[in-house]
This record gives C-alpha cells, sequence and structure tokens, in this order.
C-alpha cells in the first residue's frame, strides 16, 4: 500500500543527492574581477547625471578626466586627458590642451571638441552634478560661450571671477568633469536630448575599462579597453554584483564565489583578521558623520548646550566597537586629506566638564530633545550609543526612526531637533564642505540656497564672507590657512557635533593584487589588479 | 479561503457552468479595476517627497521643479487616476524610478525568476504534500497522522525569513550542501543566455550540465523551504478529501469486493479527490507568491519579490504599486483558473463547505 | 446570576437563550480540554501574556539601553544573560520579555480593529441583500483578490514605516473574511423566526442587526480571528524584518531578526532568538486553532 509514498520519498532523496553532488566552482575565473557591493543606489551611468556612490566609482574607472590627482597626495595634480593648461592673468580663463593621439574605447580619436561638449552638455542637461559647474558663472544659456574650443586640440574655460585655481581643478576632477566620445553618443540622440535616453545607460568613455552591461540592482560588467592610454589591465573583467547583505558577501568572500566584498560590518572585519585567504585593505574616505542641532530649538541654539553636546558622545568606543573598523574619529568638518584640514580633535567624552557647561547655559538638569535617526544599522546604532552617554548629563533624547527618504525630508524642511547626518564632499575640494558647514547666505525659510547650515538654521554672515573669499584666493598656501580658520571657528561655536570620518574597507582574496582605494570614490582603480 | 468558495449558485436554463464562467469573468474585471484603483489611492498618500526619491539630496530647486512637473504632481488627482489607468491599460506601468526602465520591463525580467521558485516548491508540496495526507488520512488517529499534523503546523508557524537564515547558515555557511544567495554562481552568470527567464529551463535548452547542476544547487534550499509551507496545506487538505471520500459507499462496496486495499486508495479513492485537490494546488500555487516575497529577499533571488522589496526601500512607488498590480493580477487569475478548473474537471459542480 | 453549576450549563433544556449560549461555550471547552496540542498551545499563549505583564519582572536588564559596548557585546548565551547580549550591548532575553507586549499589542488591536469591521460590513450585506449586497461583497473580493502580505507592504509604503502603521496595514488586510464569513451566517439568520418576529414590532433595521444579528455571528467571528492569530503575528513580523513594521530600538522579534542578520555567521544567537520566540507563539496559537477547528466542525474531526 505504500509504495506510492516508498518511491516519492526514493525520488526526493535522489534529487537532494544529485544536487548537493553538484559541482561548485571553488573559485571565480583568472582573468575576472569579481566584487560584492550595494550598488542600488546607481540610478545612471551618464557622467553628466552620476552623482552616486557606486556609479561613481564604476566611472572612475571607465572614463577619464582633463586632469587628475595622485591618489596618495591629492595636492599633486596631473594632466590625465589635457597634456597642459595655463591661466589667463586675470585668473578668470584656464586654456587646455589636450594630448595627442588618444582614442575612445569606440576608436574615435579623443579632441577639444569632446571636451567642449561634456561640459557644454552637463551645464545644459542640468543634472544633480551640474552646480558644481554652474558655480563658475557657467549657465544653460551662457555656456556655449563660457567654455568654447579654440583648435582642434586647445580650448578655454571662462568663468565669472578669478576663482581660486586649485578650486578649480578639482573640481573638473569630478565625475561631471569626464569626457565623453561626442561622435558616439550625439549618433544617440533623440528629440535634442543630446544623447541622454541612451548614455543613461550605455557607455561612450575612454578609461581603463569599458562598460558593457549595467542591470540596475543586479550586476555590472565592465571589459577591458585595448584603446586607453595607460598599461594594459591584466585582468579582463570586472564584475560588481549587487549583494546588500554584509554577512552574505562575507560568506561569499570566505566561500571564493567572489574576490571582494565591499560592504563588510565592523564584526565581520574582526572575524575576517584570522581568515588565512582573506586580506583587509582600506582607505580613509572623505564621508563625514555629524550631528546636525537645530537653533530652532531654544536649548540647542545656547552656545554652551551646542559645546556640551560635543562633550557627550564617546567618540573613542563607537569608533572602536559598533562601528570598528569603518571610521576614525573626526571632528572637524573637512576630511582628512583634503587641502586645508585641520587635523584636530579636541572633543571626547567628558561628562563632567558637559555639566560645568550645562549649568552655565542655565540647564543644570539637563532637558528632552528628539533626534531623527535614519534606520540603517550604522546609524541607529550610533544614535543609541549617544543617546546613552548625553542620558549621563540630564540630556534625554527621544529617536524617531524613519526610512531614508523620511528622516531626510522632515531635515530638509528644517523640522527636527537632532539629526544624525552623513556628509560627503561633492569635489575633492575644501569649499564643497565649507559651503555646507559653514556658509548660509540667506537664513530665511524660503531661502534659495539651503546649506547644512541653513538646515540647522544657523545665521553666520560673517563665516559665509569668509567662506566666499576663501574661493578667490590664489595661493594654496593662504587658501589653506583659511579653511583652518573656518573649521577651529566651526569647532568652537558650530551646531555641528563632527564624529567621524568613514573609512572604506575592503575583504579580498589572498590571490588578489594591486586594489587602489582612493580618497574619493571616483578614485577606487582595478586597472592594476592582478590574479594569481 | 477565497472568494469563489463561498460564492452562491444560481438556477437557470443554460448548464450551470456557462453562467458560473460568465460570472467569474464579471468578477475578473470588476476585481482588476479594484486593484488598478486601490493601488492608484496608494499610491497617492505616500508621505515621501517622489521627486526627493527621483532626485537625490543635493538637487537645485529647479531641478526639483522639472521633476515635479515631470511626474504630474500639479494634476488635479482625478486627472492623475484617469492618466494611471489609461496608461495601464496600455501597458505602461510607468517608469521605476530606481531602475530608469519602464516598470513592465523589469516586472518582465524578475517574474521568470519567480515563477521558477513558485514551480519548483509547488512541485514539492505537491510531490510530498499528497502522499503524506493520503498517508494520514490512511492512518487517521495514529501517529503517523499526528506526525503530519504536529509537521504542517510547525510550516504554518515557523516565520520563513528566519528558517531561510537559519537554513543558510547550516546548509550553505557550515555544511557547504547547498549553494548560496541568488540563482547561478558568477562564474556560470555570463554563459547562460536567456530564453526563458527559467535557469534550470535554459541551462537545459542549452545543454550546459554544469550550469544546470549549480542553478538546481541554489535553488534547492529557497525551493524546498517555499515547498514546506504548501506542503502544510496541502497535506492537510489531502487528508481531509480522502477522509471525506474513504467514507463513501462505492469505497465500501469495492471493499466488499475484495479489491485489494492499495487500490482502492490510489486508484478510487484518491482519484475522486484530486478533483478538489487540484484547485487547492493551484490556489496555494498563487499563495507561493506572498511567501517569496519573503524567501526572495534573504536568499537575494532576483524575482519579483525582491523586486517589490528593493522598490519599497527606496520609496520608488510606481515599481511597488506596478509589482503589487502584478502580483494581485496573477492572483486573481490563479483563482479563476482554480474555479475554472473544478468546473470542466467536475461536471456535477459540488458545491464544498 | 444562578450558580455555574455543571448541571447547569450542560443541561438539555437550557432556560434562556444566554444559558444556551454559555452552556456551548462549556461544552466546547470541554472537548478542547481533552485536545493535547490545543493545551499546550493555550499554555503558550498564557505564558506569553505573563511573559508580557511581568516583563518589568522577569527582564533583568533594559531593553533598550545596553549596557558597555567595550565589554559586554555580542557575548554568547551565558548564566548573566539566558539568551546572550546584542551588538549594543544589550540584554536579548530582556527584549525578548518586552517584545512579547509588542506582539500581543499587535494582535489585540488587528482584533480589535478587524473584527468588527469585517462584522459591520458582513452583516449589513447579510442582512440588506441586494444592490448593497452587491456592492460591498466586491470591495471585499477586491481585497480578498491581493495576497495580504504584499497589499499590507504596499499600505506600509504608502503609510511609512512603523508599528502603528502596520498594525493599520494589516488589520486593513484581514477584515475581508470575517466579513465573508458574517454575511454567510447572516443569511442563515436573517429569516429566522425570531428576527421576524422583531421586525414585526417595527424595530429600525440598525437595531435588528446590531442588537440581534450582530452578537449571534460574534462567536464563529471570533473564533475565525483566532484562527489567524498566527498570520497576524507572521505579517507583523515580517514587516518588522524588511524594515517596515516596528522601527528600532523596539524590541519587535521580526525586526530583531533582521537586526541580528548582520552578525548571524559568528553571532547565531542575537537572531535565533527572537525566531524562536516568533515560532513558538504563533504555533501556540495554532495548535489552539487546530484544537478549536477540530472542536467546532465535527465534520474534520470524524
Amino acid at each position: 500500500m505504500l509504495s506510492g509514498i516508498r518511491l516519492f520519498a526514493l525520488g526526493a532523496i535522489s534529487a537532494l543527492a544529485l544536487a548537493t553532488a553538484a559541482p561548485v566552482r571553488a573559485a571565480t575565473p583568472a582573468d575576472t574581477l569579481v566584487q560584492a557591493w550595494a550598488i542600488d543606489d546607481m540610478i545612471s551611468i551618464d557622467p553628466a547625471e552620476v552623482y552616486e556612490i557606486s556609479a561613481s566609482e564604476i566611472l572612475g574607472n571607465s572614463y577619464q578626466r582633463l586632469v587628475g590627482y595622485d591618489v596618495n597626495d591629492v595636492s599633486k595634480l596631473h594632466g590625465e586627458i589635457a597634456q597642459s593648461w595655463t591661466i589667463s592673468p586675470d585668473g578668470k580663463t584656464i586654456s587646455f590642451t589636450i594630448k595627442p593621439g588618444l582614442k575612445f574605447a569606440s576608436g574615435n580619436p579623443i579632441t577639444a571638441e569632446d571636451a567642449v561638449f561634456s561640459f557644454v552638455r552637463a551645464v545644459k542637461l542640468d543634472k544633480s552634478p551640474a552646480f558644481i559647474l554652474d558655480q563658475f558663472g557657467l549657465t544653460k544659456d551662457n555656456v556655449d560661450k563660457m567654455v568654447v574650443q579654440t583648435g582642434p586640440m586647445t580650448l578655454d574655460f571662462h568663468m565669472d571671477k578669478a576663482y581660486s585655481p586649485s578650486f578649480v581643478l578639482y573640481c573638473l576632477t569630478s565625475t561631471v568633469g569626464m569626457i565623453v566620445d561626442k561622435k558616439l553618443v550625439m549618433s544617440h540622440e533623440a528629440n535634442g536630448d543630446m544623447g541622454y535616453g541612451w548614455l543613461k545607460t550605455h557607455y561612450a568613455g575612454s578609461g581603463p575599462f569599458a562598460i558593457k552591461e549595467w542591470k540596475p540592482n543586479d550586476s555590472v560588467v565592465m571589459e577591458r579597453n585595448a584603446n586607453w592610454d595607460g598599461p594594459a589591465p591584466k585582468i579582463k573583467r570586472v564584475i560588481y554584483r549587487h549583494v546588500p547583505e554584509p554577512a552574505t558577501q562575507r560568506l561569499l568572500l570566505q566561500k571564493g564565489d567572489i574576490d571582494i566584498a565591499r560592504n563588510l560590518g565592523a564584526d565581520d572585519l574582526k572575524a575576517l583578521k584570522t581568515d588565512a585567504d582573506i586580506k583587509l585593505e582600506s582607505g580613509v574616505k572623505g564621508t563625514i558623520y555629524y550631528m546636525g542641532l537645530n537653533q530652532k530649538n531654544p536649548n540647542l541654539a545656547k552656545p554652551e548646550v551646542r559645546q556640551a553636546m560635543k562633550y557627550l558622545v564617546d567618540y573613542a568606543t563607537i569608533a572602536d566597537t559598533i562601528m570598528g573598523g569603518l571610521v576614525k574619529v573626526h571632528q572637524t568638518f573637512e576630511p582628512s586629506g583634503m587641502l586645508g584640514t585641520l587635523e584636530k580633535n579636541p572633543f571626547s567624552l567628558d561628562v563632567a566638564k558637559a555639566k560645568e557647561l550645562l549649568a552655565k547655559a542655565g540647564l543644570p538638569d539637563g532637558f528632552k530633545v528628539t533626534m531623527d535617526t535614519r534606520n540603517s544599522p550604522d546609524i541607529t546604532g550610533m544614535a543609541q550609543a549617544i543617546q546613552q552617554t548625553m542620558a549621563q548629563a540630564g540630556i534625554q533624547i527621544e529617536l524617531i526612526p524613519g526610512d531614508g527618504k523620511q528622516t531626510l525630508t522632515k531635515y530638509r524642511a528644517r523640522n527636527h531637533d537632532i539629526y544624525i547626518g552623513v556628509w560627503g564632499p561633492d569635489y575633492q575640494d575644501p569649499n564643497s564642505n565649507a559651503q555646507g558647514f559653514v556658509s548660509n547666505p540667506d537664513n530665511g525659510d524660503n531661502a534659495s540656497t539651503k546649506t547644512l547650515a541653513w538646515r540647522n538654521a544657523w545665521d553666520i554672515p560673517d563665516l559665509t564672507k569668509e567662506t566666499d573669499a576663501a574661493l578667490l584666493e590664489a595661493d594654496p598656501a593662504k587658501r589653506a590657512a583659511m579653511y583652518e580658520d573656518l573649521q577651529q571657528k566651526a569647532l568652537d561655536t558650530s551646531p555641528f557635533v563632527i564624529m567621524f570620518q568613514q573609512v572604506e574597507a575592503f575583504g579580498i582574496r589572498k590571490n588578489v593584487d594591486g586594489v587602489i582605494i582612493g580618497p574619493s570614490f571616483n578614485d577606487n582603480g582595478f586597472y592594476a589588479v592582478s590574479k594569481h | 479561503m477565497t472568494a469563489v468558495e463561498e460564492t452562491e449558485g444560481r438556477n437557470g436554463a443554460l448548464p450551470p457552468w456557462v453562467g458560473r464562467l460568465g460570472r467569474l469573468l464579471v468578477t475578473l474585471v470588476i476585481t482588476l479595476v479594484g486593484l488598478l484603483f486601490v493601488t492608484f489611492l496608494i499610491g497617492r498618500v505616500v508621505p515621501i517627497d517622489p521627486v526627493l526619491a527621483a532626485v537625490g539630496d543635493r538637487a537645485s530647486e529647479s531641478t526639483y521643479h522639472k521633476v515635479y512637473l515631470e511626474l504630474g504632481l500639479d494634476k488635479p488627482l482625478w486627472e492623475q487616476f484617469l492618466i494611471y489607468v489609461n496608461n495601464v491599460l496600455h501597458g505602461n506601468l510607468g517608469e521605476s524610478v530606481l531602475t530608469n526602465r519602464p516598470v513592465l520591463d523589469d516586472i518582465a525580467d524578475t517574474f521568470p525568476a519567480t515563477l521558477e521558485l513558485s514551480t519548483f516548491a509547488i512541485l514539492i508540496g505537491t510531490c510530498v504534500g499528497v502522499p503524506l495526507g493520503v498517508w494520514a488520512a490512511v492512518r487517521q488517529g495514529r501517529l503517523v497522522d499526528q506526525i503530519v499534523r504536529v509537521l504542517g503546523l510547525v510550516g504554518y508557524s515557523a516565520p520563513i525569513f528566519w528558517l531561510g537564515l537559519t537554513g543558510l547558515l547550516v546548509f550553505y555557511a557550515r555544511l557547504g550542501w547547498v549553494a548560496g544567495p541568488g540563482r547561478i554562481d558568477i562564474a556560470y552568470q555570463y554563459d547562460v543566455e536567456r530564453i526563458t527567464g527559467m535557469m534550470l529551463v535554459d541551462t537545459l535548452l542549452q545543454g550546459q550540465w554544469d550550469a544546470f547542476w549549480n542553478a538546481l544547487s541554489h535553488i534547492l534550499l529557497p525551493g524546498t523551504l517555499l515547498g514546506y509551507y504548501s506542503l502544510a496545506y496541502i497535506s492537510r487538505m489531502t487528508r481531509s478529501f480522502m477522509l471525506a471520500e474513504l467514507g463513501q459507499e462505492y469505497i465500501i462496496t469495492a471493499r466488499v469486493k475484495g479489491v485489494r486495499e492499495s487500490r482502492i486508495i490510489w486508484r478510487h479513492a484518491l482519484r475522486n479527490a484530486a478533483v478538489p485537490l487540484v484547485t487547492v494546488i493551484a490556489l496555494s500555487y498563487g499563495n507561493l507568491l506572498q511567501g517569496a516575497v519573503l524567501t526572495e529577499t534573504v536568499f537575494a533571488w532576483p524575482g519579483l519579490g525582491m523586486y517589490l522589496t528593493n522598490s519599497l526601500g527606496s520609496a520608488d512607488m510606481n515599481a511597488v504599486l506596478g509589482a503589487t498590480l502584478v502580483i494581485g493580477a496573477v492572483f486573481v487569475a490563479l483563482n479563476l483558473l482554480s474555479d475554472v478548473l473544478y468546473t470542466v474537471l467536475d461536471p456535477r459542480v459540488r458545491r464544498r463547505g | 446570576m444562578s450558580v455555574m453549576s455543571r448541571e447547569w450549563l450542560l443541561t438539555e433544556q437550557p432556560a434562556s437563550r444566554r444559558q444556551a449560549h454559555v452552556g456551548q461555550a462549556y461544552r466546547t471547552w470541554l472537548a478542547l480540554r481533552g485536545n493535547r496540542l490545543a493545551m499546550v498551545g493555550l499554555g503558550i499563549i498564557v505564558v506569553l501574556i505573563l511573559m508580557a505583564v511581568l516583563a518589568p519582572l522577569i527582564a533583568p536588564y533594559d531593553p533598550i539601553q545596553g549596557g558597555d559596548l567595550r565589554t559586554e557585546r555580542l557575548l554568547p548565551p551565558s548564566w548573566q544573560h539566558l539568551m546572550g547580549t546584542d551588538d549594543l550591548a544589550r540584554d536579548i532575553w530582556s527584549r525578548v520579555a518586552y517584545g512579547s507586549r509588542i506582539t500581543l499589542m499587535v494582535v489585540a488591536l488587528v482584533a480589535v480593529i478587524a473584527t468588527p469591521v469585517g462584522l459591520l460590513v458582513g452583516t449589513i450585506s447579510g442582512y440588506f441583500g441586494g444592490v448593497v449586497d452587491t456592492v460591498l461583497m466586491r470591495i471585499t473580493d477586491i481585497f480578498l483578490a491581493f495576497p495580504q502580505l504584499v497589499l499590507a507592504l504596499a499600505f506600509v509604503a504608502a503609510l511609512g514605516p512603523g508599528i502603528e502603521n502596520a498594525i493599520i496595514a494589516i488589520s486593513i488586510t484581514s477584515w475581508p473574511p470575517y466579513a465573508r464569513l458574517a454575511r454567510a451566517e447572516t443569511l442563515t439568520i436573517r429569516n429566522a423566526d425570531h428576527i421576524a418576529a422583531i421586525k414585526l414590532q417595527g424595530a429600525s433595521s440598525l437595531r435588528i442587526i446590531w442588537g440581534h444579528v450582530v452578537p449571534l455571528c460574534l462567536s464563529s467571528v471570533v473564533i475565525r480571528v483566532t484562527l489567524d492569530m498566527a498570520g497576524i503575528i507572521l505579517t507583523a513580523a515580517g514587516l518588522g524584518f524588511l524594515g517596515l513594521g516596528a522601527q528600532p530600538p523596539q524590541p519587535e522579534w521580526g525586526a530583531m531578526i533582521a537586526e541580528g542578520r548582520q552578525f548571524i555567521i559568528d553571532n547565531w544567537w542575537v537572531s535565533t532568538m527572537p525566531g524562536i520566540a516568533i515560532f513558538v507563539v504563533s504555533l501556540g496559537f495554532n495548535f489552539l486553532g487546530d484544537g478549536l477547528r477540530d472542536v467546532m466542525d465535527p465534520k474534520a474531526r470524524k
């Protein structure tokens, strides 16, 4: 009677046995580098539009810019596509000469026309990163006259003021300054969109790798570009696979299913230290973790309270435990690795000192306040640790969790008390963060420029002027000193409790060499990678 | 458990199944319009700023305003609904903010993965669940019956995402018996050409045996877990249908005639129980779609369920509503199918419950 | 009230409708008591309720505020920490204990919201029939057309994450089966003699529905809700797991599993403990529900 059941059972068991005996390739192919990374932030691979971390890195490996900098010493600039550049006596024009004989991946030659097109296109399309170019007085209407071709291999970049050359050149190293293949892009133009619809998901660059395929939320495939002017990459393919879970990335890495895991957690890093097949490499990134104290809250508006709160975070413990290996303590608004960064961390957990300051502010018993926290594990963990130390001085924080979009919507409307934020510079120049933290041209609710200082209602006409002045300082040393001064003032008075700077940690299989981890995301390079 | 179960019959001159099918079709249309309305309403009350979701934190005010107009958010609500319905009727579910592609394309890409997983699961659920149910019915009240019952209840009770995580930890990380998250190892991923979008089928069609076994070792864990859920339900229903059949007179007659017991069970009783059973299986196939949402998320299975949760995480409402709509429509279609099957397979159109 | 003696409860000739009802319930209880699985389930639910009530007494640590990050993080289960500690040095047992309050609250609130809605829609539909019935049942069908979790996900996406919104979303998706059940019951009741008698006395429809129809449907709907409770718990946990339900630092079990998944390789206990809690509790409700079904539906018992 049970023969039927036995048969089924037998079938099921043999299916199981077969499947478990199935071959699982132990390693990734020798000519392919496979990385697991959370790439769900990617919305475009068009340099005129890219503003996301993962896409920046991918463009960094597949496009070239006029100028670049040494990833080990950011102060050293060099030409990438540009052979040389000169600055006009009035400081308002930079003239570039393009290197001869360069070719795009498509085979088209790289000329000044492509460079001009790339800048004009970015300004006219006016996507998120366009403001980086707009800062120099470029607008949709005047850009055709501001960026002009002066010969087959030469172009002039005009500006409305004599901005500091270092500022301009650093801005041109960002992804929006990448040079696209005009002929290829324009062959896909539709309805006068300058190839926008096509380039969003396609590739027209000249970097070490060419983007072959991007499947949103799934994978990116890059292949060696034979036309790149640098030494040919040893690996043929780089594959990014979207894996959102750190634990999964680690398993894949340990099993050899991937070569590099990009989003490992603090405890994964700790555990991998003892794994003989894995090495850990890391680089300091520009991203900063900070708390913004809204000055519309009368308690937080008191200068002593602002300073007291800076003494109520256990920076070292957080950086060693829940964020171990992922951040370093950093308290000035310019990240390490930037021109003019003030390397100074004067604050540490000091409850007595904080209590003293609170007493001076007339709040000896502390007060109650809310904090909006994004529900990602890092921010939540940090918030809870801060909540605990603040309570020691009587400051009772009520956490209001929400997802990223919710908390951000509230922050941008200045409806928060305290917000834990993450901020990275838009380009490798100190002005980016100075604009954010210590500039607020109009503190009104309907201001047109809404900086981080504005979001926290910090009204600072003097600091705003100083920030603007630093932009026009031609001498790099003097300029650096101006930023150092701004940072000191922020340490003493600002409503920003700046806590950490991000460290990007890679878990890499031992047989992979040559990964370059640079200061900004588009500096992470894989062209020198080899596998053995 | 479903709408069809309790609908009342109606007597008329036509054969009953004609009226029944006609009414089903009307229900289908009304339900689909209702689905549209519900998804539209949900989409319009989101407190998340859809523009912000599209342009990101640092966009300028002018970019913001441009996108606001592009998304049609300045128009009155009723107009937005009409536009929405019109678009859906033309197969336009809008563009996903996340992927920048038409939602329908995304769904077409991800659906085969879900179909593959659910089919694998329903096969396990049926092939194991039916014999178990029969066995339990035959040994009613005995130990076997109790074990099958508890097994079923355990299946109803364990959170599938937790079982999935634990399963991955034990069978993938510790024991290495199965492959990890995803549908296939990266090493094979770019060798398999997409034909049906179902890995097991595509690899077979292309004769790539290594890749086939690899894909099988990937689907084994999530498919079995999901299958367990349908097994719980299928075995339970099989048991009760079998009990009903085994009490019928024709079985007693057969026994008196001396027909072999195994023949009575597998040939006579099961064949008659098969009619309602088919509808149960079709229904649990539909239910797997929702089990797949959590399972896919845990196993990084690039199907409709993971697409849905990904979109949720980034407030990509077009994608969320598109996926919800499609899952709803498939669910309705399966309900309809189970009803049609019931009508076609059983001319008496028996009524249960 | 007279003394509720066994004889009074089990009499074959109840003196009042109330006595008949109470007697019926008592007989159900007697039958249920003989079902071992149902009793185990009931025991689990009683323990859950005790845990929720006594959480401050049985939890040795604060469920939200953690200990020393440097020395008390991710400790394995021990006598100090029965279920170990999590990444923020919080005692997991204390969090599980307090989490039982959230679970109970979700179940109770969904029942309190969805039951009346289902009852009202069902009884009105069944009592009036005709167009009202058609319209209400079409709406019900539409809601039934979505898989529950998927519809709840869409609602939470619209309302925003949070435990309150999760409860609302689950309630919105839970009432349709109750409406169908109540309608079916109403159809059998509405032509009963005593309803006709009340109608003749000139009572308003609303009064009849509220005073006479609803009470009669109540018991079967309540039993159906009990059968669904395990499902409600699992849906709430699923939402929590996806980050759409209770938000950290609330000790909701589903969210705790999600938090623990980062540590699952080295610190299995972080996500396993809340997982076991969900499993045991929903098993309890399922055992009880299964027993109830057996008792209430003699066909299935046979």
